[in-house]
């Protein structure tokens, strides 16, 4: 049932990125994730994967502290991106989600055009000033996106205009036209049909060379392709986490065991 | 002699029932299998009474006075009318009809006392006819719908027929509501349009409607030029666009983006407090704090500032009109889908950003829309202008000085006796048309933009 | 965070990114300061409108009376006849014997007199006429005074501005003052202002005739609109099918909503008033008027409450065998039926405020008893505001706010009852 690729691993993989520790989520008084110990490396593609409602996305959210826009939601514990916690009241979240970026589950290019999209982080940071910098970080965005080639002609007409696979390498490439560190994707592929999803699979590929991959995922099989650690969660736990392929063929706890076989999700 | 028909017509709308009812019974109890429940069969004769004598009292009511003033007009000896207009004509009538009501001032002629008599004589047949036919309709459909009772009658498909019928009218009242002011509007404006010339009307500068009512009067000889009328509108609506767009767009962008729950728990009904104080209220807060406000600022500047300025009038017009542009512009901006937002700030963007460069441009046709209503309220509001803006039309557009609009000449032609002979009233429906078709297409390209909107994110 | 510029080649905390930092702060900061500064705008405004509203309208809610002892002549009233005595003369007897040392002085006398209202002579009248045997016996009545007056003893005529530029001379202050001293003047909770009707003399103007005129005027709008909004609404939710018929009707009701009420009172004029005949000042014609204002609103409001049944509700039925019609008259109208009360209700409330189409059908006539039946002539409570506001008395200016006290007290309540209904019988799917 699963053809799990061994994962070419590299030694300076094993560099941390971003280690959370004891991380506690309530919406109201409501804990949506307990305990949560969890230490993701760079240039390394990390996937969770987990029945509905484990909290994946919720602690997804956490890494790049998208949940502070819900009122009622409270973050307890330590997240440390390089070893700086990120809920220290001194660290802007709006500097720190450019340095984390995010992909959603649904495409959500702006009503812009394709250009504008690309260029609306870069320019709000003040990264490119001249229209020849932005120029650049716009071409180079969608070259790793690998939509470069399918949009060149047409920068100027609106993102909206695209198919769903186009717009959502357009959103993977307004994410890393802030040069971010890490790349958060919640579910990217499940509004995507095959091969669109086969392109974005690929292009999470690519995209290892330069930033770490956190990746949510409904489907196996796509944990199995692109990532080389996956977190297992159930019920707001963290059950199990480690190298994919172990992870796969020879779960250490019985819940793991069971969801990926098929007997609990 | 009214509560008689209606009374009679009560009757035989629970005679009707009974007896259709009973007659079903008897049907089913004689063990024929019906069509439809007894109770259908009583409803459908119920029915059947009681929507064609309703409407025919309802019309007889609406009818029988002018009927009858017509017939006692006709009445009238040969001569006394002759040569008097329309208003001396409608005040003699309303002294006959006084004087039928009993209630008689000084000495009047033998003639109006005698055509008194004539119209309480006729209002008496009238009551007594109205019963007589009530009566006589009432039982007429009491029987047809008796004899429709049988096993195989669809009484149930009966009741519903005339449910769905009475339904449709429901909603076909509509209609006739907009083909009544289409049609008096227009009737009355065609006739102004044969004493004074269109486009005297439409591209004068002088508006003076004052005319000499008799003849020896000393008047302007009457100006029907709508072009000042229609600039003084403008600025007020102008100043109450410029105080109300900025605050109410801004306070709906602090209350999506900003405000704690807490706090739009508190401003929202705030807000809806203040969209609900009537018109009438705001117009005399004007006269009575920002008037004199305004005077008194203007009389430590030495600045000449008219006692019913624009800008008094078209300041109070856009606190009304303040919660109005700010809950469509937090509708709007609620339509946005929240995933354009999310995006927005998982790339780093400020909330200022995110509003400003993300969710004001996408939410721009909705807020257009509800910006444009507003504007069509600011031009079609009568109250507060009629109470704090000034009655002279002058061609200017200094918001110190004092400007009439649309609606003040509207109410204060016609406030008062009016005849419908004079271009005086009658200007008042030239004007009410311009402003019936100013705001109408308004608010069609607004509904429009607000609608093609709402289908681009539903 | 780090010092070391990271491998993606950006200076996060360089000295370029950290001002640029600064500045979209500050223009967050200065965007919700706006936004906080609009809100108070909105906040200060209406806080201004119910604060002068109450300051000036409160004293209207007491006037001031004078105790006087009343000595009804047989000489100036004909028990025979009560009704037509001469009132007027036993009042200057009364204030005779309150001020004995100017009983010659007939000018003196006569603005001694005008102290009281010009109501008194009426309100002595009537009881006489209720109560013959009381000619001839000394009775106490209590008499509101006119208006100067009652403003003097309101505070709001300054004995201290120079004797030109008041109402009220010195001596005339000073007389009034005498009477104080002696305990006569009182001033108890005006309740003439709910009891009275319209009268040219502040003292005496009450909003009797509004309120009756106004219930009459919403009663019909209620019992036209309801009926035929509901109608309208179910047809075109449930029944009508998508055509441009249908299309039609529902581009002119959402039209309609929008046209300027003064254009429905030109409507009335031209139509009710023009073409029927029907008569002026009628609260049944404003009512009518008020419907066709209401109907667009009500049916609005119960095509949303239609639209919120699930539509599992209606299958469940017709899965039963029940027809279309059973359906929505059995199941869909009654879970629809708080939610069109609600709507109803803010219709009404809308109604209530209205006052441009009555100004156009006559409704700001000058009619100083209460209507009996909805035929009659009358006022309606916003028309009669705007009557007061345009009258020169300084007495109409605090009735004025009173009046709006009132009117906003109807509205409030009417609102509110619609936010409890919303409350209380709203149900989540």
């Amino acid at each position: 049932m699963f053809d799990v690729q061994k994962p070419e691993t590299a030694v300076d993989q094993t560099a941390i990125k971003i280690a959370a520790r004891n991380v506690q989520v309530f919406y109201g008084n409501t804990q949506a994730i307990k305990d949560v110990d969890v230490d993701i490396q760079d240039k390394t593609v990390t996937s969770f994967i987990g029945p509905s409602g484990c909290g994946k996305s919720t602690f997804l959210r956490c890494l790049n502290r998208m949940n502070d826009t819900i009122d009622s939601c409270r973050v307890e514990g330590e997240i440390l991106l390089d070893g700086q916690d990120i809920y220290a009241p001194r660290v802007d979240p709006v500097q720190l989600r450019a340095r984390v970026g995010m992909v959603f589950q649904k495409p959500n290019p702006f009503p812009k055009s394709i250009y504008d999209n690309v260029a609306y982080g870069p320019r709000i940071h003040g990264m490119a000033r001249t229209k020849d910098e932005i120029d650049e970080v716009v071409e180079k965005s969608l070259r790793r996106a690998a939509l470069w080639d399918e949009v060149k002609d047409r920068l100027d007409t609106p993102g909206t205009g695209l198919s769903g696979g186009q717009q959502q390498r357009l959103c993977i490439a307004r994410a890393v036209a802030t040069r971010p560190e890490v790349l958060l994707m919640d579910e990217p592929c499940s509004a995507l049909d095959p091969i669109a999803t086969a392109q974005v699979e690929e292009l999470i590929d690519e995209l290892k060379q330069r930033f770490s991959v956190v990746i949510v995922t409904h489907s196996m099989q796509q944990a199995a392709r692109v990532s080389q650690k996956t977190a297992f969660f159930h019920l707001g736990n963290l059950v199990e986490y480690g190298d994919t392929n172990t992870i796969f063929t020879n779960p250490q706890d019985h819940r793991t065991e069971s969801y990926i076989t098929g007997r609990i999700g | 002699m009214t509560l008689l028909a209606f009374v009679i017509l009560l009757a035989a709308v629970v005679i009707g029932y009974v007896m259709n009812l009973r007659a079903a019974r008897a049907i089913r109890d004689g063990g024929t299998r019906m069509h439809s429940l007894e109770g259908f069969h009583g409803g459908y004769a119920a029915l059947m009474t009681l929507v064609p004598t309703f409407f025919l009292i309802i019309v007889w009511l609406l009818f029988q006075d002018t009927v009858i003033t017509a017939i006692v007009k006709a009445g009238l000896p040969a001569g006394v009318l002759g040569g008097k207009g329309t208003g001396e004509v409608q005040l003699i009538m309303s002294e006959i009809r006084s004087i039928a009501g009993g209630r008689i001032f000084g000495t009047p002629e033998d003639w109006k006392l005698e055509a008194a008599e004539h119209l309480v004589a006729l209002r008496e047949l009238s009551g007594w006819l109205l019963v007589a036919v009530t009566a006589a309709l009432a039982s007429a459909m009491m029987y047809i719908s008796r004899r429709t009772v049988a096993a195989e009658f669809r009484a149930r498909q009966g009741v519903e027929r005339i449910l769905h019928g009475l339904m449709v009218s429901c909603a076909v009242v509509a209609i006739f509501v907009t083909i009544g002011i289409v049609a008096s509007l227009l009737f009355e404006t065609i006739r102004f349009f044969q004493m004074v010339p269109f486009w005297d009307f439409v591209l004068g500068t002088n508006w003076e409607p004052q005319i000499p009512i008799r003849e020896d009067q000393v008047a302007a000889e009457g100006a029907f030029g709508m072009l000042p009328v229609f600039l003084g509108t403008l600025v007020i609506a102008f100043i109450a666009m410029f105080i109300a767009t900025p605050i109410g767009l801004l306070s709906a962008v602090y209350l999506h983006e900003f405000a704690s729950r807490r706090v739009r728990g508190v401003v929202k009904p705030v807000l809806e407090v203040l969209a609900g104080v009537p018109t009438v209220v705001y117009g005399f807060f004007a006269i009575l704090v920002i008037a004199p406000a305004i005077r008194s600022f203007g009389d430590n500047f030495g600045l000449p500032i008219a006692p019913n300025t624009a800008l008094a009038a078209g300041s109070v017009m856009g606190i009304m009109l303040i919660p109005f542009i700010s809950s469509f512009a937090d509708d709007a901006l609620g339509a946005v889908p929240r995933s354009l937002r999310d995006g927005s700030l998982a790339v780093g963007a400020t909330q200022a950003e995110t509003i400003s460069k993300v969710l004001f441009p996408a939410a721009i046709p909705g807020i257009v829309g509800g910006i444009l209503l507003a504007v069509s309220r600011a031009i079609g509001e009568t109250m507060i202008v009629v109470m704090a803006a000034g009655l002279i039309a002058k061609m200017t557009i200094n918001p110190l000085d004092s400007v009439t609009t649309v609606t003040v000449q509207i109410v204060t032609l016609l406030i008062g006796d009016t005849a419908f002979d004079s271009p005086k009233t009658l200007a008042a429906f030239a004007l009410g048309m311009v402003l019936f078709l100013m705001t109408l297409c308004i608010n069609i390209l607004a509904l429009r933009i607000v609608r093609k909107y709402r289908e681009i994110y539903d | 965070m780090t010092d070391q510029t990271n491998a993606t080649g950006f200076d996060w905390d360089g000295p370029a990114f950290q001002s640029q930092m600064k500045k979209r702060r500050r223009s967050q900061i200065r965007l919700k300061l706006l936004g906080l500064g609009a809100i108070a705008i909105a906040f200060l405004m209406l806080m201004l409108l119910i604060g002068s509203l109450i300051s000036t309208g409160y004293q209207a809610f007491t006037q001031t009376h004078l105790k006087i002892e009343v000595f009804l002549d047989p000489e100036h009233v004909d028990p025979e006849n009560p009704a037509r005595g001469n009132y007027r003369q036993i009042l200057t007897d009364t204030m005779k014997v309150q001020f004995p040392e100017v009983a010659d002085d007939r000018a003196a006398l006569r603005r001694l007199t005008s102290i009281l209202s010009n109501g008194a002579q009426f309100t002595i009248r009537d009881r006489v006429v209720a109560n013959p045997g009381l000619i001839g016996e000394t009775v106490q009545f209590n008499v509101p005074v006119s208006d100067d007056y009652d403003q003097l003893n309101k505070g709001l005529i300054d004995p201290e501005t120079p004797e030109a530029h008041r109402r009220l001379k010195d001596d005339e202050i000073a007389n009034f003052e005498l009477l104080k001293d002696r305990g006569v003047v009182t001033k108890p909770l005006n309740t003439a202002l709910l009891t009275n009707a319209d009268s040219r003399f502040p003292e005496l103007a009450g909003l009797k005739g509004a309120l009756v005129g106004s219930f009459y005027a919403l009663l019909t709008c209620f019992l036209l609109s309801f009926p035929l909004g509901i109608g309208a609404a179910l047809y075109l939710e449930e029944f009508a099918p998508r055509n441009r018929f249908s299309d039609l009707i529902e581009i002119n009701i959402n039209n309609l909503a929008a046209v300027p009420s003064v254009v429905f009172g030109l409507l009335a004029l031209a139509v009710f008033l023009g073409w029927f005949g029907m008569p002026r000042s009628a609260p049944f014609v404003g009512g009518m008027t008020l419907a066709l204002m209401t109907l667009p609103t009500i049916i609005i409001a119960t095509r949303a409450a239609l639209k919120a049944v699930p539509p599992s509700i209606r299958e469940a039925a017709l899965g039963v065998g029940a027809s279309k019609q059973q359906v929505v008259f059995g199941h869909v109208l009654p879970l629809a039926m708080p939610g069109i009360l609600t709507g109803t209700i803010i219709g009404l409330a809308q109604a209530l405020g209205e006052t441009a189409p009555l100004l156009l059908i006559g409704m700001n006539a000058f009619i100083t008893s209460a209507p009996s039946t909805p035929f009659d002539s009358a006022t309606a409570l916003p028309t009669q505001i705007f009557i007061w506001a345009d009258s020169p008395e300084r007495g109409f200016v605090s009735r004025t706010s009173a009046a709006i006290l009132v009117l906003l007290t109807f509205l409030i309540t009417m609102n509110a009852l619609a936010i409890f209904m919303r409350q209380k019988f709203e149900r989540k799917w």
